[in-house]
């Protein structure tokens, strides 16, 4: 595949292994924000193949291991509904929620689709004008454009049976939280590379300069993330806090305007809670007023529920690089995959599953 | 009120454990984890017997010694559920078949006879039942075996999905023969017989729920000719599966399981043709979980690697089969998988349903 | 968060007031919404997440990183090579004033 193989050339992988282990002198913390990055190093063992002088730590990149277990209830709610087709990325399937999940919400009759895009949600909603098609439009940045997309898409077709239940969350406001933190051990960033091709990265200038932290934007190809965190590395060996780009074919400083103006038009920042985190100020999008009949957390009024989180995983420590998952007491006994006790084990970008997976529990 | 941006670290939060004990969900039916524990806590505890919990694709029966037989009856059942009923490279008349003869050979057995049951959906049009029934008899007579007792059920509109199929299969494994999952020993290497994940993809691709479109048709054939000739050029193979739902990490697993011993796989070895890898890469499925219809896993001692290679070679359905890896005493009863990185990880069984993601 | 995928684009079209492209990742076609992209032409590769195009790919830079990671590589091999001196500029190093 053109534009992937090249980035998985074991022998430029190598040769950048190599050169971070020539440079690297004292100990670093460098967290990846993105899931994906996680399960990327993990997925190729490239944790094993860093000097040990290197410690990666996994942050809270992922939006299935974000979403509050509020609005999981929400969606499960809705999707019980018999008027409505609930639709959903195939990570969000397996989140457990209060007492169950999207499968039981199946297996009881609801019906609960996996889509690969929202627009294909948006069809659904022309096929079945007799039911109510909801799509759970959670995600970082990058899937903001198809998100939003689907919402202009049905309000220009004049749909009045499509809607979104939204948990977006933003980068930037997650790193000033974990940087702001007294327990903050992060030393270094590799910054989304997805993210970065819609928003750019502009937005981590100030951040690198107040936390005095380096910022490499890194895709997620082996030679990629090798690259990105030799970056890292040079800047923290050398005192540099800058931010670069180890992803050039894909990013630019200013990004996607006109994905950006898109975003704009139908999303509005808001406050949103993190789960296992807790509330972050203005780090989040949700509807604008305007576009309020797309919401289907008012269209459903079930803004009633609250929910008891319980206190077993250690799932928001490891989201905020605090821990791994092998210093859980449950991991990989109690809390395993298929008997998930918290949101980092369910996602197949959460870090425990990705821990689970690719046995780093030893 | 702090107005600052500093932690307010709520303590961990998760939800009370999920248990899918109660009921049936989608994820049971996946050949995984959940497919294993089912079958542990409903059947096995309730049809206790040596022959069943042996876990392999077919169960090995003696027959009475009033019959006066050496060699062992080899006994396979499967039910078909794929949707859409037609896919490019086969239909659920020739899963139906090819499915049951493979299950059958993979103990080493001749196939002889099959039955099918069939369950029909109210308003089937008679026409794609005679397209599904005429694929199962040019299958049937590809592997060489007959189709000798059926059944036919109708149900309401709705309850069925045009076609439920049931095959059952009956085949001869000559006395000395001991092939099964539990064979597999340390010193063995692994074939496998040719490109894996074709069948599952085609399947999705036929089915347009995720809206792409892959040219790669679905491998699905009887298998039973090219492991005749295999055993004949080998007749010390240890084991051999088909990676059916699952794909190929799991069928590992089960063997890794049941040998009790370790399976070490060379990622770069293992045959993906490249729009089943580029269409797992847009979905981010992993091809070693994708259902196989048409392939086998052989293990065989190292002392007949060649020869099996070369007999696989020689048949049109083998002609990519490839040694992807070696059997280990340590770790027991785990399936490593070494990158071209020099890192390697772990591959566990499929948990539940293969669902396509964005992160 | 972010699975994206680079394809190529192979065809242009409006549906429904949107703009699509049918989209070949490797041999599988999907078809993409490009409203982003509004000067993506056919034969341009484009990194989709979701169905929705989010950027064109530059081969030139492509070309530059890869051609500095070899450079990197082979002076590993080089038995005189004992590490690049600090200050020589890596591949897609962007600085803080720079441009984009």
């Amino acid at each position: 595949m053109r534009y992937v193989d090249e980035y998985r050339d074991a022998g430029l992988v190598k040769g950048v292994l190599e050169e971070i282990r020539r440079t690297v002198i004292r100990p670093w913390v460098v967290m990846e924000i993105c899931g994906g990055q996680t399960h990327a190093i993990l997925r190729y063992g490239l944790d094993e193949l860093l000097p040990p002088e290197i410690e990666l730590v996994h942050g809270p990149g992922c939006p299935v291991c974000v979403t509050p277990l509020q609005l999981i209830d929400q969606a499960l709610a809705i999707a019980s509904l018999p008027e409505v087709i609930f639709t959903s990325y195939g990570d969000m399937l397996r989140v457990p929620g209060s007492h169950q999940d999207l499968f039981s919400i199946r297996a009881a009759g609801g019906q609960v689709r996996v889509v690969y895009s929202p627009l294909d949600a948006v069809k659904i909603a022309q096929e079945n004008p007799d039911k109510q098609v909801v799509f759970f439009a959670i995600g970082f940045e990058t899937t903001a454009p198809a998100n939003v997309m689907s919402v202009i898409q049905a309000k220009t077709l004049g749909l009045k049976n499509y809607s979104i239940l939204v948990s977006h969350v933003c980068v930037p406001p997650a790193m000033e939280t974990i940087l702001g933190s007294p327990l903050n051990r992060v030393q270094g960033f590799l910054a989304a590379g997805h993210v970065c091709t819609v928003m750019g990265y502009w937005q981590y200038l100030s951040i690198a300069e107040k936390y005095r932290v380096p910022i490499v934007v890194t895709g997620f190809e082996p030679l990629d993330l090798a690259h990105g965190l030799l970056m890292a590395v040079r800047q923290l060996e050398e005192g540099r806090c800058e931010v670069e780009n180890a992803y050039p074919r894909a990013v630019t400083q200013p990004g996607n305007q006109a994905a950006q103006a898109m975003i704009d038009r139908v999303f509005q920042p808001c406050d949103r809670h993190w789960r296992g985190i807790g509330r972050i100020p203005m780090s989040g999008w949700g509807l604008r007023p305007e576009f309020a009949d797309f919401d289907a957390e008012k269209r459903f009024q079930v803004g009633h529920i609250q929910t008891q989180e319980s206190k077993l995983c250690i799932s928001g420590e490891i989201l905020q690089g605090l821990k791994k998952p092998t210093q859980c007491p449950a991991f990989g006994k109690q809390c395993t995959p298929s008997t998930p006790l918290g949101a980092t084990m369910v996602s197949s970008e959460g870090a425990c599953s990705a821990y689970y997976r690719y046995g780093r529990n030893q | 009120m702090d107005e600052e941006q500093t932690l307010q670290f709520e303590g961990a939060a998760c939800p009370l454990p999920l248990t899918h004990k109660d009921q049936i969900v989608i994820g049971h039916g996946s050949g995984g984890r959940m497919t294993h524990e089912l079958v542990q806590t409903v059947f096995f505890p309730r049809f206790k017997n040596d022959l069943l919990q042996a876990g392999n694709d077919a169960a090995l029966a003696r027959l009475p010694s009033t019959a006066g037989v050496q060699g062992r009856l080899a006994i396979s059942t499967d039910s078909h559920i794929v949707h859409p009923l037609f896919f490019p490279g086969g239909d659920i008349g020739r899963l139906a078949v090819c499915g049951t003869v493979n299950d059958v050979s993979m103990l080493g057995a001749e196939p002889l006879y099959l039955t099918a049951g069939f369950i029909l959906e109210e308003g089937l049009s008679i026409e794609t039942l005679t397209r599904v029934v005429d694929s199962m008899h040019q299958a049937a007579e590809e592997a060489g075996v007959q189709i000798v007792a059926g059944d036919t059920k109708v149900v309401e509109r709705g309850k069925a999905d045009g076609i439920f199929i049931n095959t059952s299969g009956v085949g001869w494994v000559p006395e000395g023969r001991t092939i099964g999952g539990d064979q597999a020993r340390p010193g063995d290497v692994v074939l496998v017989s040719g490109t894996i994940g074709d069948h599952g993809i085609a399947v999705l691709s036929a089915r347009g729920e995720l809206g792409f479109q892959a040219d790669v048709a679905s491998d699905v054939a009887p298998l039973n000719h090219m492991i005749r000739s295999l055993l004949e050029s080998a007749p010390h193979t240890h084991v051999l599966r088909d990676p059916t739902r699952g794909g190929l990490a799991t069928t590992l697993n089960e063997i890794a399981q049941q040998s009790q011993v370790c399976i070490q796989l060379e990622e770069g070895t293992i045959p993906v043709h490249p729009t089943v890898q580029a269409a797992c890469e847009m979905l981010g499925f992993d091809p070693l979980y994708i259902a196989n219809e048409g392939k086998l896993v052989a293990i065989v001692p190292s002392g007949e690697a060649e020869a099996a290679l070369a007999a696989l070679h020689r048949h049109p359905y083998g002609s990519r089969a490839v040694l992807i890896g070696t059997v280990l005493p340590q770790p027991q009863r785990r399936v490593l998988l070494r990158t071209p990185f020099g890192g390697s990880r772990i591959l566990d069984l499929l948990a539940g349903e293969l669902l396509p993601r964005i992160c | 968060m972010c699975l994206g995928v680079p394809g190529k684009i192979i065809e242009l079209y409006t549906s429904a007031t949107l703009h699509m492209a049918k989209v070949d990742f490797g041999g599988v076609i999907r078809e993409t919404c490009v409203e982003a992209l509004p000067e993506a032409k056919v034969g341009d590769y484009t990194i989709v997440h979701a169905g929705f195009a989010l950027t064109l790919l530059s081969e030139e830079e492509a070309q530059i990183t890869l051609a500095a990671l070899r450079e990197l590589a082979e002076l590993q091999d080089d038995p005189d090579f004992d590490g690049l001196p600090s200050g020589k500029p890596y591949p897609g190093n962007t600085s803080v004033s720079g441009l984009n």
